[in-house]
């Protein structure tokens, strides 16, 4: 991994980014919320290239769970990506999902995980699934490359179908520790 | 026509009689406490989504609701309390730019469901200025009631993203609740728009 990035991010070859991607278009998701991640560098790159995908880069992760609320409002299935230290900021607007009957789907990239550095990163990567789960989100995590498709598949199904909040956690063990140089 | 109150301020629910006046196929979300009463005064249907909650979201809502149906006119009327909870929002509509999306603030400087606490905009924060440093280039700040038919226009202009302050009279209005069932608020919006395959996405 390049020392000029602050965090971590995946393998370049790995590719279960675009199979997350395929999975999008195959649920015909139109909005992409998303506060910017390392994680999910690959993926976001996809996203922009693909003008049928709105995408929506955020100053505050709670805005998403609001811009999800209105576009299934207005019809569209929409989705949320960002890193777990993000999940704090959704927990009140998450009543949204509950209130309304709304999709919420969700796909996290783990901080605070697995092998962790930052010590700052551990409070909220330790309470990100206890949090998502008191708000109602029904949450699965994925630790290895070849689980991912299948996982957020269920998220979206879930989401989708169901009409409520639901999450897919990657885990540090998928998308490695950012260590400084310290390792 | 808009009348004022006690303070000189323009009258809220006149303020929002006149806005949905003939609105067309304009949709409507309202910010919790106030503003959604207000709307619901002047008639209460699927075209409008009167929040109970979600305090700072009301923006993102209508921007969300905006791209999903640009043909439609989207206006977010909301309360300053609620509008500086999520004053970064105004970044993420001007970044969006949507042609279709307005968001006027109906200002009367108070948290009026909580006992009448002062905002910030009580004491100096201009969320015109905000919004203009945000990079929303249209915006209009409404402090007579003679300004409200050039409200109205550039609302339903369709060169979004709007935003408005109107600063209006802090005297609390009776109530008038809309639905509580946030599941029908949206199902009804849902039906509006997309007929009974609403039901069966």
């Amino acid at each position: 991994m390049a020392q000029h990035q602050v965090e971590s991010a995946p393998d370049a070859a790995a590719d279960w980014p675009d199979r997350i991607y395929d999975l999008l278009k195959q649920y015909n998701v139109r909005q992409v919320a998303l506060v910017p991640d390392a994680g999910h560098s690959r993926l976001i790159k996809r996203c922009l290239a693909d003008n049928t995908l709105r995408v929506v880069t955020l100053t505050t992760e709670e805005e998403g769970i609001a811009l999800m609320q209105g576009a299934w409002l207005g019809g569209d299935r929409s989705i949320l990506l960002m890193q777990s230290s993000g999940v704090g900021n959704c927990i009140n607007m998450l009543s949204l999902s509950g209130i309304h009957r709304t999709p919420m789907p969700m796909i996290i990239t783990m901080r605070g995980d697995y092998g962790e550095f930052n010590p700052a990163q551990i409070p909220m990567g330790q309470a990100t699934q206890a949090v998502l789960e008191a708000m109602g989100t029904i949450v699965h995590r994925a630790d290895a490359a070849e689980d991912v498709a299948s996982t957020v598949e269920a998220t979206l199904k879930l989401a989708f179908n169901t009409f409520r909040p639901t999450a897919t956690l990657l885990g540090q063990r998928l998308l490695g520790a950012k260590t400084f140089g310290k390792d | 026509m808009v009348g004022v109150g006690a303070s000189g301020k323009i009258d809220r629910r006149d303020l929002a009689r006149v806005l949905l006046e003939d609105r067309g196929g304009m949709l409507v979300v309202a910010g919790l406490g106030a503003p959604a009463w207000d709307i619901t005064a002047v008639g209460d249907g699927p075209q409008n989504f009167p929040l109970w909650g979600g305090m700072g979201g009301a923006a993102m809502i209508g921007l969300g609701l905006a791209i999903a149906q640009p043909e439609r006119q989207v206006l977010v009327l909301t309360g300053d309390g609620e509008m500086l909870m999520g004053v970064g929002s105004l970044a993420t509509v001007a970044h969006q730019a949507p042609k279709n999306l307005a968001i006027v603030v109906q200002d009367n400087e108070h948290y009026g469901e909580t006992g009448m606490q002062e905002t910030a905009t009580r004491h100096g924060t201009d969320l015109v200025k905000m919004a203009e440093g945000a990079g929303i280039r249209r915006t209009m700040l409404v402090t007579e009631p003679g300004q409200v038919a050039a409200l109205k226009a550039a609302i339903h202009k369709g060169e979004g993203p709007f935003f408005a302050v109107v600063k209006i009279d802090p005297a609390s209005k009776p109530l008038v609740l809309p639905p509580r069932e946030g599941a029908i608020l949206q199902a009804r919006m849902r039906e509006h728009l997309m007929g009974p395959a609403a039901h069966l996405a």
